[in-house]
């Protein structure tokens, strides 16, 4: 493949709490190529939202912190983008998809009103008059499948089912082109079949313009289905990466197994079957290696010192003590 | 495409109107209710309504002329319909205070209140818009800490009072705006309206709407001040709120400028819940006007009613509170049909 | 895993909640306290809550000159200006104008009371019954009634019914206790409504449950919270609805001082006898902000989000 388009590195982000700093996301390692797709898995709560979110700026910066970290777009860092800067980053670069559609959507407008407003402030829209913006909009309620697209303009969010809603927020995060698209969780709070929908929709969407798919999700067995690459997060942390067929052949993280021996759902909300243990607390998190009080490999270095990541083969990673050796 | 447009029109406009006359009967029904129970209790009261207004030293034939009069011999329920019947075709009975028919005295002063509470309730809209915007803007910083005390102070100060402390700082102080009345002396501007701003303003009468408009000042101040800022309260934790939400870091994330969001996005959702308070406001707004129309000396129908009610004047009492019932229900009505202006949940709801 | 099933189990020995709402526990109210007092301005509320209660129960022994609250002329130490005898200096009778307002708390929160206790179990009462008979003529006609005297502006229908009675004290409690209660019949309707149509309801209407139980045992206790909250931010209201109307001159009448009516008595002094306006119209806005605060203390104590 071709160049880096995002490339995360060693990004720390710390939230304000009453009681300290919640150190949520703790050296994430992540990149994407062009045109590439990457699934980023993990349990609820242990960082992924709040990772793309940061590539964003859209973390509300009185209640967090980045003590460490880079974010390279296009080479270029993110974080230490100046506002304009970032705004252009927003409106040209990334889109992000919510996980939750029926939050993500302004109750009291109309859906034109809001896929005009994105269309408007991007460069795309440059020299369009309302007509081709219009246009512009019902191309892309097309492109998600609905049929009668000028009815749906005219509604409001709570006119919409679930399924409907969130493909609206796909074709508003594919109005405008860009080259990385963040899906986080999409289709989670829909029901089975309509997810699996939304998921081809997304795959065939990506694939025919050629852009990179970030894919967020609880769940190993969509990842597979869909992207080139997967990294597993665990507690704030990247503990593993590889490309799809080697990750299901030759899970290495003692975390990835887990999460293979588990029935392929993850349930959402933290403790697993299967996985002995609870989610760390972020605000006192144990030195050493997160995975450590739930690992059954679990040795005395784990305890101390951060395992960093290490290549075992051509693209797979891994973070732990048990491959430093061989 | 436009035939679309037109029947989505025309079945909204219908909508409304019916939605309007349901209302309408509602409050007229409600307003017969209260007719009747303040009819009850002005009845109620101990003495002659026709002795009190005649005096002690009238003769008793001449009482007893006005009690067959006012139907005083009567059951109540007779009173009543002798009453209602009156107020059907516009008479209202005689004020017994100014010997008027109650008719003429509420329209020469009804104008009076209503502008004053329009230029009061201008005044609380959009300083509390401008102030709550500013307090989520720039919140936890002095602008939000100034407008948070200052809504203490609204909700600890009485509007009287606050009336009372600017006629001290204005009429005795600081006499840079007059305090009394509703035109200095020397102007006279006809009533067409009876509102003096709009009439001067139509009879082309230029000094005289600036001498108006500073007579306004401080009554509607007085009366607007309590409710501004605890609105612009209200507004600004609405707007906290909203910030929090998924939708506004959606659309930040797609680069539409903070400004924007503000202004746009955030702010009509926030305003749902200040709109009802300020319809309620709007209504206390009226019930302050009548000590605050007292205190500043302007003829209004909340002055001429709370003499009324201090000098039991039957009729005139009956008849103020039917025409502010009035007011308060055509204020809710525009209220409700705003916020489902705002909110397009209310107006259509399901799929 | 094996369960003992007793067959002996009687009715009283299941755990029920009192059905009124009391910390039980120490916990509970150290969780209270802990909510009640994260915002300062709950604690500076509560202070000046237990000031004015102080004040008002034991009025006659903290004030130098509890006689000047009846019957009182002395020409000679009257109109005068703050000073160490008279802290708040004294009115045209010579009056001490710092006993009056103190004494002025007493009739404040002594209105308050009884306007709270009895429109306030009214109101419920009447919310609960609208709500859980909802769609019948119960409901309808307790709606309708309570629409109607919510269809005016509070101050309004309480002047109205004020200045119809007697000019007394008796008189300004009647009017604004009967302009009170409908606020909590609304308020508890919405709730008792909803709450009618829940499954704990539906099943304890399946057991056999006497209205009057699913009512008061099952409904009542889900309602209290915003209830309580209610009340106390309404102290505040009805101090400033009493104020209102001692300043017309319905309410306390003279020589028993009302926050009310020494404004009004003391403006036509300005700006000369400023002290007759300016300490009543503190001694308001003390008392109203500091159970403004304190009410919405009460209300982080029942909050149970966030």
């Amino acid at each position: 493949m071709n160049d880096i388009l995002l490339d995360i590195k060693n990004l720390k982000v710390w939230y304000n709490t009453y009681q300290g700093y919640a150190k949520v996301v703790d050296g994430v390692n992540l990149h994407v190529f062009k045109g590439e797709k990457v699934g980023l898995v993990g349990e609820s709560g242990c960082g992924k939202t709040t990772t793309m979110k940061t590539v964003l700026s859209v973390l509300d910066s009185s209640k967090s912190h980045i003590p460490e970290g880079e974010i390279l777009l296009n080479g270029q860092d993110v974080l230490k983008m100046k506002d304009n800067e970032i705004q252009k980053v927003r409106r040209n670069n990334i889109s992000m998809i919510s996980q939750a559609p029926s939050a993500a959507l302004n109750p009291v407008f109309t859906i034109e009103q809001q896929l005009i407003d994105v269309i408007k402030y991007s460069n795309a829209s440059k020299g369009l008059n309302n007509k081709e913006m219009y246009q512009m909009a019902i191309n892309a309620v097309n492109s998600v499948m609905i049929s009668d697209p000028e009815r749906i303009l005219k509604s409001y969010p709570h006119q919409l089912s679930g399924g409907m809603k969130q493909r609206i927020c796909i074709a508003m995060a594919l109005v405008t082109p860009r080259e990385l698209l963040i899906a986080d969780e999409p289709g989670t709070a829909l029901d089975v079949t309509i997810q699996d929908q939304i998921h081809r929709l997304l795959r065939v969407l990506v694939e025919e313009k050629g852009r990179s798919l970030i894919m967020i999700t609880h769940s190993l067995g969509v990842a597979r289905e869909l992207v080139d690459r997967i990294y597993v997060m665990y507690a704030g942390n990247t503990v593993e990466v590889a490309k799809t067929k080697d990750l299901f052949s030759n899970p290495l993280h003692p975390y990835t197994r887990g999460l293979m021996e588990c029935v392929p759902r993850l349930s959402g909300g933290g403790v697993t079957s299967g996985i002995y243990g609870y989610i760390p607390d972020y605000i006192n998190p144990t030195p050493g290696c997160r995975f450590y009080p739930r690992c059954p490999n679990a040795m005395d270095i784990c305890s101390k010192e951060k395992p960093q990541p290490i290549e075992v083969s051509d693209g797979h990673k891994v973070a732990c003590f048990k491959y430093t050796n061989s | 495409m436009t035939i679309l447009k037109i029947t989505y029109l025309w079945k909204g406009v219908i909508r409304l109107l019916k939605y309007l006359l349901k209302r309408l009967i509602q409050g007229i029904f409600v307003i017969i209710g209260i007719s009747i129970l303040i009819f009850i209790i002005s009845r109620i009261v101990p003495g002659d309504p026709a002795r009190m207004a005649l005096g002690p030293s009238a003769p008793q034939k001449v009482v007893d002329q006005l009690r067959e009069e006012m139907h005083l011999n009567e059951s109540i329920p007779v009173q009543y319909v002798y009453w209602f019947k009156g107020v059907l075709s516009g008479d209202f009975g005689k004020s017994l205070n100014t010997k008027r028919p109650v008719l003429t005295d509420v329209l020469e002063f009804l104008p009076a209140t209503l502008e004053l509470a329009f230029f009061a309730g201008l005044i609380f809209i959009v300083f509390s818009i401008i102030l709550g915007l500013l307090a989520a803007r720039y919140r936890d910083t002095w602008v939000d800490g100034s407008v948070r005390v200052l809504s203490y102070a609204g909700i600890a100060l009485p509007s009287f009072v606050v009336a009372v402390l600017l006629i001290l700082v204005f009429g005795f102080t600081w006499k840079v705006i007059p305090v009394l009345g509703r035109l200095s002396n020397g102007y006279h501007v006809p009533y067409i309206t009876g509102m003096v701003v709009i009439d001067s303003l139509i009879t082309g009468n230029l000094p005289a709407v600036g001498d108006a408009v500073k007579h306004l000042l401080l009554p509607a101040f007085a009366l607007a001040v309590g409710p501004l800022f605890q609105e612009a309260r209200i507004l600004r934790s609405s707007l906290t709120d909203n910030m929090n939400k998924e939708y506004v870091s959606v659309v930040t994330g797609y680069g539409i400028p903070k400004s924007v969001i503000m202004r746009k996005h955030l702010l009509k959702p926030s305003f749902i819940p200040v709109v009802s308070v300020m319809g309620l406001d709007f209504a206390s707004l009226l019930g302050n006007a009548f000590l605050v129309e007292k205190i500043f000396n302007w003829p209004g129908i909340s002055k001429y009613g709370m003499n009324a009610m201090l000098s039991k004047d039957l009729n005139a009492i009956s008849a103020v509170i039917i025409i502010i019932g009035l007011i308060f229900l055509l204020v809710n009505i525009i209220v409700d049909l705003i916020i489902a202006s705002l909110d397009p949940r209310i107006r259509l709801g399901g799929n | 895993m094996t369960s003992k099933i007793d067959n002996n189990l009687k009715t009283k020995d299941m755990k029920r909640k009192p059905w009124f709402i009391k910390p039980s526990t120490k916990e509970n109210l150290r969780q209270y306290w802990y909510k009640f007092s994260r915002n300062k301005l709950s604690i500076i509320g509560l202070i000046i809550v237990t000031i004015s209660i102080l004040f008002a129960i034991f009025a006659p022994v903290i004030t130098p000159y509890p006689q000047h609250v009846r019957e009182y002329v002395d020409y000679s130490s009257a109109k005068l200006a703050p000073n160490s005898e008279y802290i708040f200096g004294t009115d045209v009778y010579g009056r001490d104008m710092f006993t009056r307002v103190i004494f002025s708390f007493r009739g404040a929160l002594y209105m308050t009371v009884i306007v709270l206790s009895l429109s306030v179990p009214v109101g419920v009462i009447l919310g609960l019954l609208a709500g859980y008979f909802n769609g019948t003529w119960v409901d309808t006609a307790i709606m309708r009634v309570t629409d109607i005297f919510l269809a005016l502006p509070p101050l309004i229908l309480a002047l109205a019914i004020a200045s119809v009675l007697e000019p007394n004290m008796t008189s300004s409690m009647i009017a604004v206790t009967i302009m009170w209660w409908p606020w909590y019949t609304r308020l508890v309707y919405g709730m008792a409504r909803s709450l009618s149509g829940e499954y704990f309801v539906k099943n304890a209407e399946l057991i056999g449950a006497s209205k009057a139980h699913i009512i008061f045992r099952e409904i009542l206790p889900n309602c209290l919270s915003p209830v309580f909250t209610k009340m106390a931010l309404d102290v505040g209201w009805v101090i400033l609805m009493g104020a209102s109307l001692s300043y017309v001159g319905l309410g306390e009448q003279p020589p028993t001082p009302a926050f009310g009516q020494m404004i009004s008595d003391g403006s036509r002094y300005l700006p000369d006898l400023w002290w007759l306006t300016i300490f009543p119209a503190l001694a308001i806005a003390f008392i109203i902000l500091g159970f403004n605060f304190f009410g919405d203390g009460v209300r982080d104590m029942f909050d149970t989000g966030r």
